[in-house]
């Protein structure tokens, strides 16, 4: 049986593009919002009285706008293209694709207006309300779809191990989305989990830990695996390694979230159960993060001159920091210090400014020339410049945090000789004010770097115009 | 901790439909000259 998008002769790149520079707006604004409540909490007034503007309604938006909308989006643009190209196949149902990016633009704006209103289910990651989580859930279903689609009606036998991260970052995220989501609604915007006290704690975090590790990891080592040997001209260090490690990540993955209820009403069990998994994840993470770095094994000397292979390198380097230092976070013993402090806020920002940002931002600075058709950026000085500006902004960002965390942590839990505690938590806040203040100017590098990047992008795809690119016609059927 | 009832159930599941999934790919060749894959990606535009 042959399909209509077999027959297609051009990739559908339309749909790319869109989600590609939807991926920089969307980074911009997520980053401004981070920007916003990095002051707020330094100095509380700038929400000026205005409840709409309070750092609880903020917060969230920042967080859904940074991985939803700045990393959703760069998801679909990256594992579109890289479907296609892998799979030397346009694009499966043309409409449907065409329905992810409007439905999920659709899904962002929503979030945008109710978050600032007020309107949260109180779930970590998961605070759209019930009407918005069924638009999701349509708008995943067609990206499952399209995904997989595109896949069956493949010309390639084999299929490259990038679509397999994707793969079980969309299954994933459904399953996720579909339990942590239940809720009984009691009216248009308000609804109450399916799930009460410890066992709704319980099943947050195996969705919010999940997420970190399927939307967050499996979905951007998908892009890794394509863009680094891409943009490196050269194949993965160890294409078997690169399957091991798909396996190895997906099979330990799954019970890793209990280490976020350390020392609450959790049972002790369930929470040694956490700690183990997520030392074992230690294994798989670094395993590709090496294959990732040793692709350039020989041709070291192209970091020196390719902005590009250096934001996704140096993003592979923080994979594997934060890879690391998770694990120790998750022993008990280091958590008693680190948990509640801003350490933990460092330890996720090294991951999404170092890891998530960096290897999108390589990836879209590799695919919107390409999608314009421009050999490159429109300027690569300026690309150069991101990274710096970038980096600097995240080493001052988690070297902030990690020392506010490691004093907040010490002085919690400092006792005097008569068993009182040394300090009052406002003593503590007062000692963290330097380091909030460092933080703000980490975040405001890292979003003066994608404000540069917003400038490339607009003036790439005004120079150039929206291309098709022929499928391949000579493609060996296997 | 009603709530294993249910998380642990669905994760054997989902053990078995990867398992499902790796045994797919080997039983389909999909790791038959698996180096000469990671290179192939370099010939596309």
């Amino acid at each position: 049986m042959a399909f209509s998008n077999q027959q297609a002769t051009v990739y559908n790149d339309t749909v790319v593009r869109q989600f590609a520079i939807m991926t920089v707006v969307w980074g911009v604004v997520g980053m401004l919002v981070g920007v916003i409540i990095a002051s707020q909490l330094a100095w509380p007034e700038l929400n000026f009285g205005i409840p709409w503007l309070s750092y609880g309604r903020l917060r969230p938006l920042h967080t859904n706008a940074v991985i939803f909308a700045f990393g959703g989006c760069g998801l679909f643009a990256a594992s579109y293209y890289v479907v296609q190209r892998t799979c030397q196949v346009r694009l499966f149902g043309d409409k449907l694709a065409s329905f992810t990016f409007w439905g999920w633009q659709l899904v962002i704006l929503a979030a945008a207006i109710s978050l600032p209103l007020g309107y949260t289910q109180g779930k970590e990651y998961a605070e759209l309300e019930w009407p918005i989580d069924i638009l999701i859930t349509l708008v995943w279903v067609s990206y499952a779809i399209v995904f997989f689609g595109t896949v069956g009606t493949r010309k390639v036998k084999h299929i490259y191990v990038a679509n397999w991260f994707f793969g079980a970052f969309i299954l994933a995220v459904a399953i996720l989305h579909l339990v942590n989501s239940a809720a009984i609604p009691v009216g248009f915007m308000k609804s109450y989990s399916a799930y009460a006290g410890v066992q709704d704690a319980m099943v947050q975090w195996w969705y919010g830990h999940n997420a970190v590790g399927f939307f967050l990891t499996a979905g951007f080592l998908g892009m890794m695996y394509y863009f680094i040997p891409k943009q490196a001209g050269r194949p993965v260090y160890s294409y078997r390694l690169s399957i091991v490690h798909f396996w190895a990540l997906i099979f330990t993955y799954m019970w890793a979230g209990p280490h976020h209820l350390h020392y609450t009403a959790l049972p002790d069990w369930t929470q040694s159960v956490g700690m183990v998994f997520s030392l074992i994840l230690l294994a798989p993470s670094w395993g590709g993060m090496i294959n990732g770095i040793m692709t350039l094994s020989g041709a070291w000397h192209k970091l020196r001159d390719d902005p590009i292979l250096r934001f996704l390198i140096v993003s592979l380097s923080f994979y594997g920091m934060s890879t690391f230092e998770g694990p120790m976070m998750a022993i008990k013993t280091v958590n008693a210090l680190s948990h509640y402090t801003d350490w933990t806020v460092g330890h996720v920002h090294s991951g999404a400014l170092g890891w998530v940002g960096l290897v999108t931002m390589g990836s879209m600075y590799y695919l919107i020339p390409k999608l314009f058709g421009q050999k490159q950026m429109y300027s690569v000085k300026a690309i150069e410049v991101h990274f710096w500006t970038a980096t600097i902004g995240i080493v001052i960002y988690i070297a902030a945090m990690w020392i506010a965390g490691v004093m907040q942590g010490l002085m919690w839990r400092a006792i005097n000789a008569d068993g009182t505690l040394t300090y009052t938590f406002v003593e503590s806040v007062k000692a963290t004010f330097p380091f909030y203040v460092l933080r703000l100017l980490g975040g405001l590098l890292y979003l003066t770097g994608m404000v540069i990047m917003l400038w490339n992008t607009l003036k790439t795809a005004t120079a150039g115009r929206a291309v098709s690119v022929n499928i391949p016609v000579a493609v060996a059927h296997a | 901790m009603e709530i294993l009832y249910l998380l642990i159930p669905l994760s054997v599941v989902l053990v078995f439909f990867i398992l499902g999934g790796l045994w797919w790919a080997i039983d389909r060749g999909q790791f038959e000259d698996i180096e000469a894959e990671g290179a192939r990606i370099l010939r596309d535009s």
